[in-house]
């Protein structure tokens, strides 16, 4: 090793300390990019080799009934790889050991072949066999939350008719990746689950004999999507068409690359703060270094070092800070990528998710990490070339100050001399005192940017269940039924309350853009559904014309006052124009309301009702569930309560997890920026404060004045991280802000007070660490020499 | 066998510092190094004493025993009758802090006070201090109060570091090489500053120096070698700063 290289590992050495705190904020760096950028690359090299491997379809639509020789005029669209056809209805499940009802979606399939478009991934027992009318493939979410295995079997409401579902295998489909049953915030796999089951078995059940109500396109390569389902949708019109939509509005597709934008927009912001913070870090150490070894520059520079070298030298000590913290970094990303992908496991159903770490992307972030250490110690390298090595024999002049801004404003005199020279060595180098300050802002704002979703869910979810819908249970029609249904249910044990609604599928357009979406009609004096804003002011229904919410005008570019055309995709298809008299905020979805006689008059129909909210006695519950286990023409009942339990049940310990990460990172960010600054102030000012010492100041009375730097900076930069944070999470909040999802900008008192602890902690550990080498300050040996 | 005489002939006044044996050995990596070979001294109060001796006589290790910055190895110094020697770490940060004034040669002021400030330092925290002002008055630094340390001179430097640390009124004043860094003219009007405050406020006054001219302002004049002290008189007839002669 050249000799130049032994001093730099060993100066490297006897900052330790120092070097390991930086190091670690690097490390976390890169912790993180790895753990995105690994997470993105196995979600999506499996995506897309799942989709391809399935056949996942590229067009989708659904309608009432349509013959099956539309089939070819479908299949003969221009761009049309595949069509299938098939049958899907939704079903009441009652299922061994589950009180309440479930809701179970029944897909047909081929007996005899596979399915040529959405095929499914057989992970356990066999497909079915034709002639086997009772037998189904059970989706593997609802078979792992019920223990269902092969040969075990559950009961559904068909038509009124109890059926026993013989499970014969289980299975997956790029289908449902993400599967939610309709009108759910989140996916609950005990009380929903997919059957594949044999398309005879199920049209005989359904009477779709010679029919099919959804179909799926596969499209050649180059084909416009768009051009084929306008197509599409022309030849399903008089059959019910409900409108074919494209793959990206999937809900399953779509929930996921969601999913993956934010990987990757996350592992670009998260990373990039924790490296600006090394780099901070790397530039006023290094500049530190430099500046006590003025004289061993000067003396390499007169034994004939080039400028390269030592610019090269003292970039190397950035570039071994940097490869330490990029093994620790590459190896604790690895273990988080695993973790966040098992995480992925639970929420998304693949036949295989592992976790994929490409070589490139450990390669990049290595060298991201390294871009980070060059531009940090690019000034203190630059310093050490330019310095004239007879003037770096001479020690280097001593520092001027000035009377503060602050204390000429006239704070001087409220200030004890010890104070005023915290105010003036922060005043003298404000740079580095910014740069401490906005670490410390980072490390608060770090946390509170990634803790602020858990407050941010539970506020819409507060709004979504105790202030839009009050229910307890929503009761949804297999069809429209006469308002005598209402009084059917209101007569049900327990029902304390009923209000119906009705709901109806149409396509909204405006200009060249449309949507398609569900008017849902109902009543201003409603109780357990209404129509509110996110500030929980009621919005109120209009006589005539319609209130939309905000994200679809904005999606189809409407405003107060504007009209819409409605076509309504069922029953007599009437299409209309009608006013938008209101738009509402609201966190789910983008719906439309009309008052319920306005919509009745504009369908041209009696009180029909396809949906029922209820208010429900806890006491009868279990009778309940027992009758609506049987209704023939219930198609679903969702309560509200067993979907957010099972939600938090599902995510609580993943979420612990992160939470507790996160305040891990943030607690790496704080401890590097005191201790760091600490350790530098220390080099620098060891003499002075010994000189205090000397004086007669007692250790407590010196740490005063060093750590009393520190405190100011934690102090200023707490607020500013406060912002900070509050900053990232509207940013973020801004980023999900989907046609599927909105969430409330809301950080609780909570998640500030933890993130303000958490780096508070952080800094005075790391001051107390500083303060012991305070405490063996040598008093004689600084005071014989001039520094 | 040390070869010191004891002062004792025309000494008056109350004894300050008493040290017997005292020895120091510090252990320079592998190698031990005598830096006191058992000293006896005694000091009285208001004298104004110099340290003669060549680098390497442990005329500085002596001082800082004196001033409670090291602890000697052996032997004892009692101070006031209080022994310094058994004192903890804390008690002789308060001995220091109330009746030791310190001036280096190297100043030590904190370059981010002025010079008012540098001395307000001391008269916050003790007993009965002078007004910073006064004290700045004293050594002739009146008039450059707010001026900090970066905008004062080597010999305005050292004046400052003279008030700062008379300014707790201390009981003792030692002084490491105070005109070390210094030229002859500035040389000599911070002695006299040293002077005027010893006559003063009456503090026993400790000077290390390796400027033998200096001797003739002392009382009491001590000559250290290779750790000893080999030599000790009393000055009949002091001069005064402006007229020592080197």
């Amino acid at each position: 090793m050249r000799a130049i290289n032994r001093k730099l590992f060993r100066d490297l050495w006897q900052m330790k300390g120092q070097g390991l705190a930086i190091s670690m904020v690097i490390a976390s760096g890169i912790a993180m990019l790895i753990t995105f950028l690994g997470a993105f690359d196995s979600l999506h090299l499996t995506r897309e080799a799942y989709y391809e491997r399935f056949r996942f379809a590229d067009v989708f639509a659904s309608m009432k009934r349509a013959p099956n020789h539309l089939l070819g005029r479908i299949s003969e669209i221009p761009g049309v790889a595949q069509a299938d056809a098939r049958v899907i209805v939704n079903v009441i499940l009652d299922v061994e050991g589950l009180e309440e009802p479930a809701t179970g979606t029944l897909i047909s399939i081929p007996e005899q072949d596979l399915p040529t478009v959405n095929d499914v991934a057989l992970i356990k027992g066999r497909y079915i066999e034709p002639d086997r009318p009772d037998e189904v493939l059970a989706s593997e979410g609802f078979a792992i939350a019920h223990g269902l295995n092969p040969g075990d079997k559950v009961s559904a409401v068909i038509n009124g008719r109890r059926k026993d579902l013989k499970i014969v295998g289980i299975a997956l489909s790029p289908e449902y990746i993400y599967s939610i049953r309709p009108g759910d915030i989140f996916p609950d796999d005990i009380r929903y689950g997919i059957f594949w089951m044999g398309r005879k078995a199920l049209a005989t059940a359904f009477d779709m004999e010679g029919g099919f109500n959804d179909v799926n396109l596969r499209l050649i390569r180059g084909a416009s999507e768009q051009e084929v389902i306008a197509r599409l949708d022309h030849i399903l019109e008089p059959y019910g068409g409900l409108g074919a939509i494209p793959r990206s509005l999937q809900i399953s597709h779509w929930t996921l690359s969601s999913e993956l934008d934010a990987l990757r927009s996350s592992g670009v912001i998260i990373p990039a703060i924790f490296l600006l913070v090394a780099a901070f870090l790397l530039n006023v150490a290094l500049n530190r270094i430099v500046a006590l070894q003025r004289e061993q520059i000067a003396a390499l520079k007169a034994l004939g070092h080039t400028h390269f070298e030592i610019g090269m030298h003292y970039t190397l000590w950035g570039l071994t800070l940097t490869g330490i913290g990029g093994v620790v970094g590459v190896l604790l990303g690895v273990q988080m990528g695993k973790g966040m992908v098992n995480l992925y496991n639970m929420i998304y159903r693949f036949p295989f998710l592992e976790y994929n770490l490409q070589p490139l992307t450990i390669l990049i972030s290595l060298l991201v990490g390294a871009i980070a250490a060059c531009v940090g110690a690019y000034s203190a390298v630059r310093k050490a070339v330019a310095l004239p090595p007879a003037e770096a024999m001479r020690p280097e002049p001593p520092a001027s100050y000035n009377i503060s801004w602050l204390e000429r404003m006239g704070m001087r005199l409220l200030l004890s001399p010890a104070a005023r020279m915290v105010v003036r060595n922060m005043t003298r180098k404000p740079m580095r005192a910014m740069s401490s300050i906005i670490g410390i802002a980072f490390a608060v704002a770090i946390y509170i940017a990634g803790v602020f979703s858990l407050d941010s869910m539970d506020v819409m979810l507060d709004v979504q269940y105790n202030v839009v819908q009050r229910h307890d249970m929503m009761v949804t029609f297999v069809e429209p039924l006469s308002p005598e249904a209402r009084y059917a249910i209101d007569r049900l044990p327990g029902v304390t309350l009923t209000e119906a609604n009705r709901s109806v599928a149409v396509r909204i357009r405006h200009g060249h853009r449309s949507r398609q979406t569900a008017i849902t009609g109902m009543n201003n004096d409603a109780q357990l559904f209404r129509v509110m804003d996110t500030s929980l002011s009621q919005v109120l229904l209009p006589p005539n014309g319609m209130v939309l919410s905000k994200k679809l005008a904005e999606v189809l570019g409407v405003e107060r006052g504007d009209l819409v055309t409605v076509e309504v995709l069922e029953g007599k298809r009437p299409i209309r124009q009608l006013v938008v008299t209101d738009l509402v905020n609201e966190y789910l979805g983008m719906g439309a309301y009309m008052d319920e006689e306005a919509l009745h008059r504009f369908l041209r129909e009696g009180d029909l009702i396809s949906s029922a909210y209820l208010s429900v006695d806890d006491l009868h519950t279990p009778a309940l569930y027992k009758l609506l286990k049987n209704l023939p023409r219930v198609a679903g009942a969702s309560l509200k309560t067993a979907a957010i339990e099972s939600f938090w049940e599902n995510l609580g310990e993943s979420m612990g997890m992160f939470v507790f990460f996160t305040m891990f990172f943030a607690a790496v960010i704080a401890f590097g920026v005191v201790y760091n600054a600490a350790r530098v102030s220390l080099s620098e000012r060891s003499r002075e404060l010994a000189s205090l010492r000397v004086l007669g100041f007692t250790r407590g009375e010196i740490s005063q004045i060093l750590l009393g730097e520190l405190a100011v900076v934690t102090l200023i930069g707490i607020p500013l991280g406060m912002l900070l944070g509050y900053g990232l999470a509207a940013l973020t909040v801004h980023a999900y802000d989907t046609e599927v999802f909105r969430f409330p900008l809301a950080v609780s008192m909570k998640t500030y007070a933890v993130g303000v602890l958490n780096v508070v902690v952080s800094s005075i550990i790391s001051g107390l660490v500083v303060r012991r080498k305070l405490d063996h300050l040598d008093l004689v040996e600084v005071l014989k020499t001039r520094e | 066998m040390t070869l010191q005489t004891t002062p004792s002939n025309t000494a008056t006044g109350n004894l300050i510092f008493s040290a017997k044996g005292v020895t120091k050995v510090y252990n320079m990596g592998e190698v031990p190094v005598h830096a006191l070979r058992g000293v006896d001294l005694e000091l009285r109060e208001s004298e104004f004493s110099v340290f003669l001796g060549p680098s390497g006589s442990g005329k500085s290790t002596l001082l800082n025993i004196l001033g409670g910055l090291d602890v000697p190895t052996a032997g004892t110094v009692s101070y006031r009758g209080g022994i310094l020697t058994e004192a903890t770490e804390s008690q002789l940060t308060q001995y220091r802090r109330h009746h030791v004034g310190f001036v280096f040669q190297f100043y030590n002021l904190i370059p981010s006070l002025t010079a008012r400030e540098n001395v307000a330092l001391v008269t916050e925290i003790a007993k009965n201090p002078l007004k910073p002002e006064e004290a700045l008055a004293m050594v002739n630094m009146g008039d450059r109060l707010d001026h900090f340390p970066a905008q004062l001179s080597g010999g305005e430097q050292q004046r400052v570091a003279i008030a700062r640390a008379v300014a707790k009124r201390p009981d003792v004043l030692l002084c490491d090489e105070p005109t070390g860094a210094l030229d002859i003219a500035t040389g000599v009007v911070v002695l006299e500053a040293l002077e005027r405050v010893n006559r003063e406020l009456g503090a026993t006054t400790a000077v290390i120096t390796h400027n033998a001219a200096i001797a003739e302002m002392a009382d009491l004049v001590i000559s250290l070698a290779d750790g000893r002290i080999v030599n000790s008189q009393r000055n009949t007839q002091k001069k005064r700063p402006n007229e020592l002669v080197w």
